[in-house]
């Protein structure tokens, strides 16, 4: 185990702890595990949330107790070596009838010419009348002109009962993604994903997400805004899958500016004659109308571009 | 305060070119329009009205004459460098934003203003604020809603210039008499500032002080609703009203 200050005293990490994770020190309560380039930094336990390694392969396990309520845990990663390559694997328990909010989240500080890359695969399990809100940031930094690579692997399972709500983010500096989640839901468990992703400069991201609605009443919503700008690439593939009566809605919006490419592709499949599922998909560059509308606020034409992309991208 | 000299626009593409090719909107515009006073500009559809209001506001550069305001021809600037001299416009369809709540456009409008004060001009267009002030602009509110929104965010601005597009379309005939209030309060007989409202409202024109026609890109009428009301009757009044005669059916 790394000594904890020598990672958190040191400016990048704190910027990207900040960046990622809204860490500007270690929080009083709640369980914490930072990983920093491919190590454990610190880690820290609470009542009823269990932080420990896994036996077979690097990563963390994290066991909210049943019927715990209001905790939270961090588990943020960061990485600040030359050419790190760091992967590993976490799984998230959520006990029968817990409550959690977990903010995870990765930032790459890359100074060198090569890749700096961390793969995440997580496995998320909620427990019957389990609640989770799962908060990720992903972030990259740094003048090297080595690719800050981020592939996040998420499986989630969702018990009779369960609600979970997923918020990825992915504002800056990462410059290539591919996220790919896949969720299984139980009886009236209800799963909301909401995605929000900006591409700049010639990144490329691409996102994949596969919702099987398998239990009797279960509801997911898939909601993905996204930025693309100058010659950035992004694919956005999301699919639902109804297996029994359920209940879901795909939407994916995308702004388009200067040569960027965006390709978008909701799916529904429904198995089962209960199944009711929706989808849409919009991408539009900024109308004029809405810039010429802000400026007649007084804003210039390059703040009014800033205040609708941040307003979608809130 | 604003004078227009000879002022002709020509547009080339988008809102009113025809397939694509340059055609004049407005043509040969002599006006001028003093503080303390209320105008109105009406004239049938497609007469130029809200092209003169984008011409005055920068959104439609003119190709001939001068605009000159508070003395200081603005022709050759932009839309950011008017409002900042104080011109405001509220749209007649303004547009929609996702993702910009109410509250914040509000804000960008008014940047110094007090979130108090926000609030207390929602509730003054007749939307409680509980309700509005976290909701999104997109496509969730009604015409009328967006509407009362523009109004309420051009009031907040308290530009000495004010042009307010249509301000009663779209909007329920209770709204529409808190809004000419709302107008009045902050325009009326107020010295230090002038209000131009573009309507067919019968309701508006009369308590303005001076009426300007706009017709096929030209002003063909200007003076007080006595004056001019022969003039725009047909386009103010309810074309229906000697079918109907004005009744309503009593149950």
């Amino acid at each position: 185990m790394l000594k904890p200050d020598s990672v958190l005293n040191d400016k990048r990490n704190q910027s990207l702890l900040n960046a990622i994770a809204g860490l500007e020190k270690i929080p009083a309560a709640g369980a914490v595990n930072i990983r920093s380039n491919g190590e454990v930094a610190l880690r820290r336990s609470s009542p009823n949330v269990k932080l420990s390694s896994l036996p077979d392969k690097p990563g963390l396990l994290v066991d909210v107790k049943a019927g715990a309520k209001g905790e939270t845990v961090y588990v943020p990663v960061v990485l600040t070596a030359d050419g790190m390559h760091d992967k590993v694997y976490n799984t998230f328990l959520v006990n029968e009838d817990a409550e959690v909010l977990i903010v995870a989240g990765c930032g790459i500080h890359n100074t060198c010419s090569e890749q700096a890359q961390h793969d995440g695969i997580h496995e998320i399990i909620v427990k019957k009348g389990g609640k989770l809100r799962y908060v990720e940031k992903h972030y990259g930094e740094g003048k090297g002109d080595g690719r800050r690579v981020l592939n996040p692997t998420t499986v989630i399972r969702l018990e009779a009962g369960a609600a979970a709500e997923l918020e990825m983010v992915q504002i800056k500096g990462v410059d290539d993604t591919i996220r790919d989640t896949v969720a299984y839901l139980g009886d009236k468990a209800s799963l909301k994903i909401t995605e929000r992703l900006l591409t700049e400069g010639c990144q490329n991201a691409e996102s994949i997400v596969n919702i099987y609605l398998e239990g009797k009443d279960s509801s997911a919503q898939v909601l993905s805004r996204s930025v693309a700008q100058d010659t950035s690439a992004q694919i956005f593939r999301a699919a639902l899958i109804g297996k029994n009566t359920c209940m879901g809605h795909v939407e994916c919006d995308a702004i388009l500016m200067d040569q960027a490419r965006i390709k978008s592709v909701p799916e529904i499949a429904a198995e089962d004659a209960g199944a009711v599922l929706t989808h849409e998909a919009a991408i539009g560059r900024i109308a004029g109308e809405q810039l010429i509308k802000l400026m007649t606020l007084g804003l210039t034409e390059q703040e009014a571009i800033n205040a609708i992309l941040e307003g979608f991208l809130k | 305060m604003l004078r227009l000299e000879d002022v002709s626009v020509r547009v080339t593409n988008g809102e009113g070119a025809e397939n694509g090719g340059p055609r004049e909107i407005l043509h040969n515009i002599n006006v001028e329009f003093e503080r303390g006073r209320l105008y109105a500009i009406t004239g049938p559809n497609g007469g130029g009205k809200t092209s003169l209001a984008k011409t005055i506001m920068g959104i439609y550069p003119n190709h001939t004459g001068r605009i000159i305001f508070d003395g200081e021809d603005i022709s050759g600037m932009g839309v950011t460098e008017r409002a900042r001299r104080g011109i405001g416009y509220a749209f007649q369809q303004p547009p929609r934003f996702k993702g910009i709540t109410i509250d914040s456009l509000l804000a960008l409008a008014a940047p110094e203003a007090d979130p108090s004060f926000l609030r207390a001009q929602l509730r003054g267009v007749g939307l409680c604020p509980e309700d509005y002030v976290d909701r999104d602009l997109g496509t969730g509110l009604s015409g009328g809603e967006v509407k009362r929104i523009e109004v309420a965010q051009l009031l907040l601005r308290n530009c000495p210039l004010a042009i307010f597009d249509e301000p009663e379309a779209g909007v329920d005939l209770w709204t529409i008499q808190q809004l000419i209030t709302l107008i009045l309060n902050s325009y009326h007989n107020n010295s230090e500032r002038l209000a131009i409202i573009i309507s067919h409202n019968e309701k508006i024109l009369p308590i303005c002080d001076e009426i300007i026609v706009i017709d096929e890109g030209q002003i063909t009428g200007r003076g007080t609703a006595e004056e001019i009301w022969h003039l725009i009757r047909d386009e103010v009044e309810c074309k229906a009203r000697e079918h109907c005669r004005g009744g309503v059916v009593i149950c």
